[in-house]
């Protein structure tokens, strides 16, 4: 199944409950069996702010727990001396960089 | 190349690289360094797949920001799991990257928790190349893959996710060695976002 279709599965699936939660118990049965259109589009706002609070939690968290390596720049720089080293020693034209 | 169950495994490594004829010397002394019994088959680490003949295959970049250190890791991972992709992460413990601005690891946060959330990638670093493939997996993700740059790593790792090839991650450091030219523009940002979008359409 393509992702998309995933995907408009599972908003299909929140609107429905969405749906059934205002049916219950926000709108009064004796008004209509159709839930207004004002209640029904408060759920995309919701929805958005939602994933842009997930979103700004886990870029924030990930900048602050971000993996960095800096003994490695240096490992790496006494490797490439190592290497250049050798290929002098045994005359291997290295030419410019 | 490694005897294993009375049959030898060879696996091939694949370096493009751009004229940087220092770093290719480089890279494979400190590639026999850490795999004192590789022995090179010709050029195929210049000429890519179709002269790679190793039951394996191992792609990294030629510019030393991935180091050969990390193979005897990838290769011990797919023994030990039977993996059919290594892929190296750097967003995990152990794992790292030095050379980066703020700016820079915001805009690689921003587009991994896109990516995580949309696509479901079943890979922590989408967008890293630094992988070790087996042969024919390879092949096959290489011709249902259509994508250029960043978006050809992720789109390769999402589809082997979704044609349920078993994926194995060790943890790998990036020195970014060319300061500067990993910057992302917004020509970058706006061909990412389309990859994801064709990637969410397709996959």
């Amino acid at each position: 199944m393509k992702h998309i279709f995933k995907i408009v599965a599972v908003l299909v699936a929140i609107s429905a409950v969405w749906i059934a939660l205002l049916e219950t118990s926000t709108v009064p049965r004796s008004y209509t069996w159709l839930v207004s259109v004002a209640d029904f589009s408060l759920l995309p706002i919701y929805l958005i702010v939602a994933l842009g609070c997930y979103g700004l939690f886990m870029v924030g968290f990930g900048l602050m727990f971000f993996p960095t390596c800096p003994q490695e720049a240096i490992l790496l720089q006494k490797d490439i001396a190592e290497a250049k080293e050798f290929l002098a020693k045994n005359g291997v034209d290295l030419g410019s960089e | 190349m490694e005897a294993s169950a009375g049959r030898k495994r060879a696996y091939s490594i694949i370096v493009p690289t751009y004229n940087e004829r220092l770093n290719v010397a480089l890279i494979v002394y400190l590639i026999f360094k850490h795999l004192p019994n590789w022995k090179p088959s010709g050029t195929a680490y210049l000429h890519g797949l179709k002269y790679a003949s190793g039951e394996f295959v191992v792609i990294m970049d030629g510019d030393l920001s991935h180091h050969p250190k990390y193979l005897p890791g990838f290769i011990r991972k797919q023994k030990e799991t039977g993996a059919d992709i290594v892929t190296g992460t750097r967003y995990v413990k152990n794992g790292g990257v030095h050379g980066w601005n703020l700016m820079r690891k915001l805009t690689s946060r921003g587009a991994n928790v896109l990516a995580q959330t949309l696509l479901q990638p079943g890979a922590s670093d989408l967008t890293g190349s630094f992988r070790l493939y087996k042969r024919d997996i390879l092949e096959d993700l290489i011709s249902s893959c259509v994508s250029k740059g960043y978006v050809f790593q992720m789109e390769m790792i999402v589809r082997a996710t979704r044609k349920s090839y078993h994926i194995e991650e060790v943890p790998i450091t990036f020195v970014d060695r060319v300061f500067g030219t990993s910057k992302l523009g917004g020509s970058e940002i706006v061909g990412y976002l389309k990859g994801l979008v064709y990637l969410l359409l397709t996959t």
